[in-house]
């Protein structure tokens, strides 16, 4: 027995370092198991077999929290930084969140379960690969990993016509999005493998070498495209104008849980991505924070002018997801000025996750059969019937508003702060307007609420819905009413984020 | 820095907050209305103990006292909730706890539906209006303010009166435009001056060091001048606070036209005044054109037209805001203190005349001054009180308003006689409508509409519950008036060593 080899594969051991993604896999793997060999009956318990694993696994992440993890792991595949144990909170917490909104949206259907609970652990954990990836191969395979996964899962409901629709107009946009990310990233591989050129790499899909390339040639016309087309792939995932045409169809047509999983999983992974490519990217400043620059301003004006209008609370919902993605994009654009914008940028994300799953858990429970049809009317008396789910309305759409004392206060705050040392003051103008149109749509729907007083026009409205709600659905949305008011008040650790900004 | 054993400025905002959290956690609604009392009572028990103790206790830097500091995770961003009080913000933090303190016993004996609600929200609204004024935190100061304003929205929408829904949107719509400027000039403050922290101490002393260049400084300060010009009603943004106040129910109409308001002001006093000297230099006289002309003037004539009494009560108090910003303009430490004393004279009369109008409502069932008259005989308190209110309003010496608005006009004579002129006559014109909605309302034979109303429900005088509150407010205008070095020897101190930026400026200027 050879022990040092043995030794030696030990202290080389990077599987360990992704011991939270592997957990995620074979949780998934494990529900499809117990479906064969468990009877019939107790399939509709697998739901909570996934919430209570996704629980340990986070207790996992808050014990093991401290331990330093290593740099980097798979000879530089995947790299760690010091906010990676705080994704990985982030993203199983955003499936959890998912699986427990699932778990009601799916008793109203007649559709296999545990299915739909297996594909949402493995479109988490190819997020958290595709956060942690720094190289162009294994980015595009975890990004589409995760996309795959959402294409059937954004069709799930399949016996209802706008939700293959839906299905059909992601898998055709989705599809465009990635042919353009990879040819920019061909074009760049292309370009930093060019023996001729100064710089050149032998490995010119991984993030290092890539932007030493850059920094070499940082005029490069070719670069500059595949620079372009990356940014516009990326676009795609976190609905950036002119980009984010795809969203109000596909969260109108997609189940409720499916629709929170592509608002916060899917962009919040867009821009931990976009984050980190930025920073490779920085020899082509010049290029890049124009860009983002005037995608941000066209994305907070066009997302918050086209939701003023709409009556489906799904398509609002989606283009008021556009506008936030302009505001998370002002901290983008500021990174390259402003390094700690990047916290500002995850502050806001986990707010965002925090109110969303506020509003889409009580859209969850108001939705009826058809689960496409949710209309601002039916929040009609809302108040009076449930004040419990109004009010949770009221915390989660405030804090999207950016209403102090919510923490949705806090996360734009941090990005004005940030958009602000980098000097994008045309910006930040733009994101002031934004907000001020903003408020007009998100009170609309809590004035629906709690002011009007015609009663709730939907078959099967509220009363009876409220019900449908069981104790763990009512204390999730407690636990994530409550800290959008706390995190409002006091950070505590995760102010850390924004430290020195 | 308190020799109690809690804090009090911090036990004034936990007080109403806490008891709002229990609220909301399902409180009976019996222990809602004994509480409540606690609830209101303590934010003005602590005002006025930070009054009676505030020429004594130990001054730390800037002239302010009772500083303490509480860490809330943002230490590494520089802000922290840091409170205290100096001379410009004690009047200040004891309006709002006497206002608060009148408009929560006001609405206690109101017959509000959905009672708890009512009674939580103001409760909120009082604690972010103690917080407010003694935050020392610049971003606690915004925080607390917002913290103050969601109420309004949410009362004007609920319990509102006619068109509520529609002055509830346009209230939030102004306002949250209004708030966004400010926090934008805010942290351009804080960016521009290179500090690491919000704290306004620090602020003032890296800004005394190393002023922001002058055109910087006229950017920021006019953006604040028109964030906080909108959460004040500066004409032509006024729009929303006439709309608002009609419709809002008495009690928020209280807090919010008596203290909140007053915040853009105390921002523009205590923060852009200060810190960007150069920036108000350059905007004074725009700023005292559209004042003087725009609020006084015109709003003075429009007020002048209005036929409905709470109507009138909010345009006229469009119009005083109108002297405050006249007195800012004049841009002399004469002036801003006198400012200052203003916006608690007006915060107290204005409260009032809201308390009265929905008293004078309950017994007429109409705002609307046609179809009243001839109340006095029958309600002789409600009528001496609203005269009293009434003269208060307009400045008649023995009232606290005279401190603020005569040496207005006097600083207002050095910088430009024609402004002072105007300003001398707006008082004119706020006499005459004052006066006539008085006679109208009390005094006269009684119109056909109030002669049924009285047949079906003969008006009585003011109940207790109407006359402590009303009392309370009556008392705090006329001991100002009587005595206004309780509080201006506070703010004189505060305004004596302005920094030296600014007496440069001022010295060069004129």
């Amino acid at each position: 027995m050879d022990f040092n080899l043995l030794r030696e594969s030990a202290a080389s051991n990077t599987w360990g370092a992704l011991w939270p993604e592997l957990g995620l896999g074979s949780l998934a793997l494990l529900l499809l198991l117990l479906e064969a060999v468990l009877p019939p009956r107790a399939h509709r318990h697998l739901g909570a077999v996934s919430i209570l694993g996704q629980l340990l696994l986070l207790a996992g992440l808050a014990l093991g929290g401290s331990r330093p993890a290593p740099h980097q792991a798979f000879n530089g595949l995947i790299g760690f930084t010091e906010h990676t144990g705080l994704f990985r909170v982030f993203f199983i917490l955003s499936s959890l969140l998912a699986t427990i909104l699932a778990q009601v949206a799916l008793a109203r259907q007649k559709l296999p379960r545990t299915e739909f609970h297996h594909i949402v652990l493995v479109v988490s954990a190819a997020a958290l690969l595709l956060v942690e990836s720094r190289n162009f191969i294994l980015l595009f395979v975890t990004l589409e990993t995760m996309t795959i996964g959402l294409y059937i899962l954004v069709s799930y409901f399949r016996s209802n016509p706008r939700t293959l629709e839906a299905g059909l107009k992601y898998l055709i946009m989705g599809s465009l999005s990635s042919a353009l990310l990879l040819f920019g990233t061909v074009l760049l591989y292309g370009a930093a493998g060019n023996p001729a050129l100064d710089g050149h790499t032998a490995q010119p899909m991984q993030f290092g070498e890539l932007n030493r390339f850059l920094a070499a040639n940082p005029d490069g016309f070719l670069c500059a495209a595949g620079i372009v087309l990356v940014l516009s792939g990326l676009a795609f995932k976190i609905g950036g104008f002119p980009f984010q045409i795809w969203i109000p169809d596909v969260y109108e047509g997609a189940p409720t849980p499916v629709t929170a999983l592509l608002a916060v999983t899917s962009k919040a992974a867009g821009f931990i991505v976009l984050v980190e490519l930025v920073r490779v990217f920085e020899p082509f400043h010049w290029l890049v924070e124009p860009v983002l620059t005037a995608m941000a301003v066209a994305t907070v004006l066009f997302g918050n002018l086209a939701a003023l209008k709409q009556h489906n609370v799904k398509r609002l919902i989606g283009l008021s997801g556009v506008s936030h993605a302009g505001f998370l994009l002002l901290g983008v654009a500021s990174l390259e000025t402003v390094p700690q914008a990047a916290g500002a940028v995850y502050f806001y994300l986990f707010v965002y996750l925090i109110a969303s799953y506020a509003v889409f858990g009580v859209m969850t429970v108001l939705a009826g059969v058809d689960d496409t049809r949710q209309d601002l009317a039916d929040y009609g008396g809302l108040a009076k019937e449930s004040p419990f789910l109004a009010g949770i309305l009221a915390c989660g759409l405030g804090s999207l508003a950016g209403i102090p004392p919510l923490a949705g206060f806090m996360g734009k705050l941090f990005v004005f702060v940030a958009a602000f040392k980098a000097g994008h003051y045309g910006l930040l103008l733009a994101a002031v307007v934004g907000v001020v149109i903003s408020i007009y749509y998100y009170f609309g729907w809590i004035r629906m609420a709690y002011f009007s007083d015609e009663a709730a026009a939907a078959p099967g409205g509220p009363t009876r819905a409220v019900a449908a709600a069981g104790p763990t659905l009512k204390f999730t949305l407690a636990l994530l009413a409550a800290a959008s008011i706390v995190l409002g008040f006091y950070q505590s650790g995760l102010g850390r984020l924004v430290a020195g900004l | 820095m308190s020799t109690l054993p809690l804090d009090p400025l911090l036990l004034a905002i936990a007080t109403p907050l806490g008891l709002a959290a229990l609220i909301a956690l399902g409180l009976p609604k019996r222990l809602v209305t004994k509480l409540a009392y606690l609830g209101f009572g303590g934010p003005a028990l602590c005002a006025l103990w930070a009054w009676w103790n505030f020429a004594a206790a130990p001054k730390e830097g800037h002239g302010y006292a009772f500083l303490t500091r509480y860490p809330t995770g943002l230490d590494g961003f520089g802000v922290s909730l840091e409170l205290g009080l100096n001379g410009l913000s004690l009047p200040l933090f004891v309006l709002a706890g006497l206002v608060g303190l009148a408009a929560g016993l006001y609405a206690l004996q109101s017959t509000a539906e959905r009672m708890k609600s009512y009674l939580l929200l103001l409760l909120v609204m009082q604690a972010g209006l103690m917080g407010t004024f003694a935050s020392v935190d610049v971003f606690f100061f915004y925080f607390f303010h917002e913290l103050a304003l969601i109420p309004t929205f949410i009362m004007v929408g609920i319990w509102g009166g006619r068109d509520r829904t529609y002055a509830a949107m346009t209230m939030t719509i102004y306002l949250t435009a209004g708030a966004m400027l400010s926090l934008l000039g805010l942290i351009a403050i804080y960016v521009k001056s290179g500090a690491t922290s919000f704290d306004l101490l620090t602020l003032r002393d890296t800004l005394a060091a190393r002023p922001i260049l002058e055109v910087t400084q006229q950017h920021i300060f006019g953006v604040l001048l028109f964030g906080f010009g909108v959460l004040v009603s500066l004409w032509p943004l006024h729009s929303w606070a006439p709309l608002g106040y009609g419709a809002a129910p008495s009690s928020a109409a209280m807090l919010h036209a008596g203290v909140l308001k007053k915040f853009g002001l105390y921002g523009l006093v205590q923060i852009a005044l200060p810190l960007l000297p150069l920036g108000a230099l350059h905007w004074d006289r725009r700023l005292a054109l559209l004042a003087g002309v725009g609020n006084v003037l015109v709003i003075g004539f429009v007020t002048l037209a209005q036929r409905d009494l709470k109507q009138m009560v909010g345009y006229s108090s469009v119009m005083h805001m109108g002297y405050a910003f006249l007195g800012l303009a004049a841009g002399v430490t004469f002036g801003v203190g006198a400012v200052v004393m203003l916006m608690v004279a007006h915060g107290l009369s204005v409260a009032l005349l809201f308390l009265l109008s929905t008293s004078v409502y309950h017994r007429t069932h109409t705002f609307n001054l046609e179809q009243m008259g001839g109340l006095a005989p029958a309600a002789p308190m409600l009528a001496t009180l609203f005269l009293a209110a009434t003269f208060a309003s307009i400045g008649l010496p023995g009232f606290a308003n005279f401190w603020g608005e005569v040496p207005i006009f006097v600083a207002l004579w050095h910088f430009s006689p024609g402004l002072a002129a105007v300003a001398v006559s707006g008082t004119v014109i706020s006499a005459v409508y004052g006066l006539r909605a008085v006679a109208r309302v009390f005094f006269g034979p009684r119109s056909p509409g109030f002669s049924e109303v009285a047949a079906a429900h003969p008006p009585a005088d003011l109940t207790w519950g109407e006359k402590v509150p009303a009392l309370i407010l009556v008392a705090a205008l006329v001991f100002i008036g009587l005595w206004p070095r309780s509080l201006s020897a506070g703010i004189d101190a505060a305004l004596a060593p302005a920094p030296a930026p600014l007496t440069a400026a001022l010295a060069a200027s004129r």
